[in-house]
């Protein structure tokens, strides 16, 4: 992360750096480009190989030739996956928790190093990604309201036409289920300890995690 | 799916993992692949200029020549390569278009060889970016229309069956077409003229009758000028029913505005008749008789520059109108201020501020008569600043109506470009379809992924009892009918259903389990059929085939009897009990389950069950169904069997 290099391909006028004139500032902001660490530097960060690497990284900058994902861009990506539902507000989480240092952009490095815990990571890893996508304000704790933002970004993504129609409270009455089940000791916010135990708990969920492992 | 975002597959799916704890029921299994080897690259020989790529992005778009295994029958075995033999320049921008996902038309490209081109590849020409499209629609208007004019040439040389009212129609509307036309045309043409310089002539003074002040030759040969009348308005008469009679739409004739200056043209004259020489009306027939001079605008049809002049200001509509409406608007304005500017001065003409009006005109035009001219020194100061800005005001819109005037002049196609929006409108609502092809694609493979899955879960009990060439026959069968990443897609949006306890169906489908009241209650699953499973699976399972299959002799009336069954059972019910997702272990179940389906047919109930599941809407729906879906991958009103 320290050693990210951003490469202004524009001249490097410093009075363009102290100079307030906004015309100049869009112009550095739109030739901003970014490359990435190099190969071995990844490799020993992730757990991916070489070749999943190049195959990874090859998509990537197909799709976003600057380098870098902003969150609109973030946004269409996603959408096109969920043609019948609005999947922005899902994606506005996702792109948070893919955000490590929380720049307004995700770089390649970020890309990989969510990737490398979702898909190699051990359940303990992914659990606590998955904690940290809840947890909107990063404090550590979910409360309910940040569960319901949640749940009604994923049942929006569902769309409209669906069978049985989506009702107003099905997403409240999932948080209470959610809440049921993983609050253990009724304080009404979930600690990462009591989501990590309670998901080990459930076998549901421990198999599912192993879902996507052959995903690359 | 675009071109790019198939790369983002994985992320997707691994973001999936954001819903794993929240969801209650277990996920699906993942789609695997069969044989995963790295990718590769693929070497394209097109007439000897060779281009490579990677295999996974020919394979973006399966239903083109290079995406599917089409391209196979142009493998080259001693060169390991695909030869192509056609044009490598074009090549380039279809390849362009599996990398980018766009598909650009090169401006030095003709036309017919692009489309040929798109043509072999598989490539429709719809997806042609908005960048280009524009031109590629105008080469492929004027192109259309190089053809036309060829057409009609050689068309006019064949005439052996039409109708004596065709013909005439044809001659009427194009003189050249025959001797008679062109005799026809020339005739009314000098009768034009002729009645033309008659009203004109009419009112010149000519000879003197001594002792009486001059007279217009009117009065003074009424006879001979009444005859030329006459006869001009019978010849005109005639040519208009003659016409009328010719019209292939008689009432469309009717309106059209050469028809009415037609019209306008004779009818003093019958009203001349009818009226008597009464001293009151007298006076109204003398202005009736103004109207004869719209003669001259029959001219029109013998003359294309004025037909095109008349278009023009009729399209230059608004260009004109912001002139009229700046002009009065500055007109009131001057005239108003030279009303009181002259109110001082004594004897001056400005009486009124609409008696005002005609100076600021005849100012502003820079006419200037001279008939008023202000007196006091405010009143020239503003009358000067008049003349003045009469000058910009006009100035200014008149270049613009010339500009118009010059390109319709040059263009002539107005009429084109209605049709070119109609075109772009046809154009979008195809690349709609192809979107919803993607949504539809999904609820569509749902259906056949469901018998996937149970088989998966059936395949090792019951492939003993196969033979082992059909079952694996069976997987290439399973492995061929969605590309992997479609797959992979559906398997996502699977997750996503069973996360949330909902299901994705289509439009049509919503709308009808809204009305009727949100079908809450479905039936309960009953365990004792899935002892059936047993003896059931075996023909069931052999039947997992997408493409025809030869079904057996039982299964031809089996899939007659769906349809009467379903009308007996409450339609949302029907598509409820097969296709409502539950906990696995049952989906075998729900899916051999029929409500009141005697249980004695064994085989056959398991057919029937899910031919049935291939109807989602009954029969009495299946035109809707039709009408709302005609692409392919939703055959919703097709009885599959074959899917089973």
């Amino acid at each position: 992360m320290d050693s990210r290099r951003v490469v202004t391909v524009s001249a490097r006028v410093d009075a363009a750096v102290s100079s307030t004139d906004s015309v100049e500032d869009e112009l550095e902001l739109s030739t901003v480009r970014h490359r990435p660490e190099g190969l071995e530097q990844l490799e020993a960060q992730t757990r991916f190989s070489r070749k999943e690497l190049q195959i990874l990284y090859r998509g990537f900058k197909n799709e976003c030739p600057s380098g870098v994902v902003n969150e609109e861009t973030f946004k269409d990506i996603y959408s096109q996956f969920f043609p019948q539902g609005d999947a922005s507000t899902y994606a506005h989480f996702l792109f948070n928790a893919f955000d490590t240092d929380h720049n307004g952009s995700v770089s390649f490095e970020d890309f990989v190093m969510g990737l490398s815990i979702l898909l190699r990571g051990t359940v303990q890893e992914k659990l606590i990604w998955a904690f940290n996508l809840y947890d909107i304000n990063k404090d550590g704790y979910i409360s309910k309201e940040e569960m319901l933002d949640i749940m009604k970004a994923i049942y929006d993504m569902m769309g409209k036409c669906t069978y049985p129609v989506l009702k107003e409270e099905t997403p409240r009455q999932h948080v209470e289920i959610f809440f049921q089940k993983m609050d253990k000791n009724k304080d009404g916010v979930v600690t990462i300890d009591e989501f990590i135990d309670s998901c080990q708990n459930d076998e549901n969920i421990m198999r599912s995690m192993h879902l996507f492992e052959n995903v690359l | 799916m675009a071109a790019g975002v198939a790369a983002w597959l994985p992320f997707a799916r691994a973001a999936a993992i954001g819903w794993m704890p929240v969801a209650n029921l277990p996920m699906p299994v993942a789609p695997t692949e069969k044989n995963k080897k790295q990718d590769e690259l693929i070497v394209l020989n097109v007439s000897g200029r060779r281009f490579q790529t990677w295999k996974n992005t020919l394979d973006r778009y399966p239903d083109t020549l290079l995406g599917s295994s089409e391209k196979e029958f142009f493998y080259n075995e001693e060169t390991k390569e695909y030869f192509f033999d056609r044009d490598p320049d074009v090549f380039r921008s279809v390849l362009n278009f599996y990398r980018t996902g766009k598909l650009h038309y090169p401006r030095y490209e003709c036309i017919l060889s692009y489309d040929e081109e798109l043509a072999f590849f598989g490539i429709v020409p719809e997806i042609i970016g908005d960048c280009c499209y524009e031109e590629y629609k105008d080469r492929k208007r004027e192109n259309a229309e190089r053809l036309m004019d060829d057409q009609e040439d050689n068309k006019d040389s064949k005439l052996p069956n039409m109708t004596f009212r065709e013909t005439m129609w044809r001659a009427f509307e194009n003189p050249q077409t025959s001797t008679m036309a062109l005799v026809f045309y020339y005739v009314t043409g000098f009768f034009i003229a002729v009645s033309v310089m008659t009203n004109v002539v009419e009112t010149v003074p000519c000879g003197s009758v001594p002792n009486q002040k001059e007279v217009p030759c009117g009065e003074r040969y009424t006879v001979a000028f009444f005859c030329m009348d006459t006869a001009c308005v019978m010849i005109f008469t005639v040519e208009y029913l003659m016409r009328l009679f010719a019209a292939p739409n008689r009432y469309r004739f009717m309106r059209s505005v050469m028809s009415i200056i037609d019209v306008v043209a004779i009818l003093p004259y019958y009203i001349g008749l009818v009226m008597t020489d009464n001293e009151d009306v007298s006076g109204a027939f003398v202005t009736l008789r103004v109207f004869r001079v719209f003669r001259i605008f029959k001219f029109s049809r013998h003359s294309q520059g004025l037909r095109i002049l008349g278009y023009t200001l009729k399209s230059c509509a608004s260009e004109l109108g912001f002139l009229l409406f700046s002009l009065t608007m500055a007109i009131i304005i001057f005239a108003t201020v030279m009303f009181y500017a002259e109110k001082g001065s004594s004897s001056s003409k400005f009486t009124s501020i609409p008696a005002s009006f005609w100076y600021t005109i005849v100012t502003m035009t820079t006419l200037g008569y001279g008939d008023m001219v202000p007196k006091t020194i405010a009143g020239k100061i503003f009358g000067s600043i008049c003349s003045l800005s009469g000058v910009l005001v006009i100035a200014l819109p008149v270049p613009v109506i010339v500009s118009n005037f010059s390109r319709i002049y040059h263009q002539n196609q107005r009429a084109d470009k209605r049709r070119a929006q109609k075109v772009q409108k046809a154009r979008l609502a195809r690349i709609r379809l192809t979107k919803t092809e993607s949504s539809s694609a999904f609820l569509h493979s749902k259906r056949n992924g469901l018998f996937n899955e149970a088989l998966e879960l059936t395949q090792l009990p019951y492939k003993m009892s196969l033979s082992e060439q059909s079952s694996t026959k069976e997987e290439q069968h399973l492995g061929k009918s969605s590309s992997l990443l479609e797959s992979q897609h559906h398997h996502l949006l699977h997750c996503l259903e069973k996360t949330t306890n909902h299901e994705f169906v289509d439009e049509q489908y919503y709308q009808q389990s809204y009305l009727e009241g949100g079908l809450q209650n479905y039936p309960q699953r009953s365990p004792s059929l899935s002892s059936q499973d047993g003896v059931t699976g075996t023909c069931c399972s052999r039947r997992n085939k997408k493409h025809n299959t030869p079904l057996r002799n039982a299964s031809g009336p089996a899939h007659m009897q769906p349809l009467t069954h379903t009308q007996t059972h409450n339609r949302g019910l029907q598509e409820l009990s097969t296709i409502h997702i539950q906990p696995l272990s049952t989906s075998r179940s729900s899916l051999n389950m029929r409500i009141d389906e005697p249980a004695s047919l064994n085989c056959q109930s398991s057919q029937i069950t899910t031919a049935i599941i291939s109807i989602p809407t009954p029969p009495v729906t299946t035109p809707e169904g039709d009408a709302h879906l005609p692409t392919g991958p939703s055959h919703q009103n097709v009885v599959k069997v074959s899917a089973l």
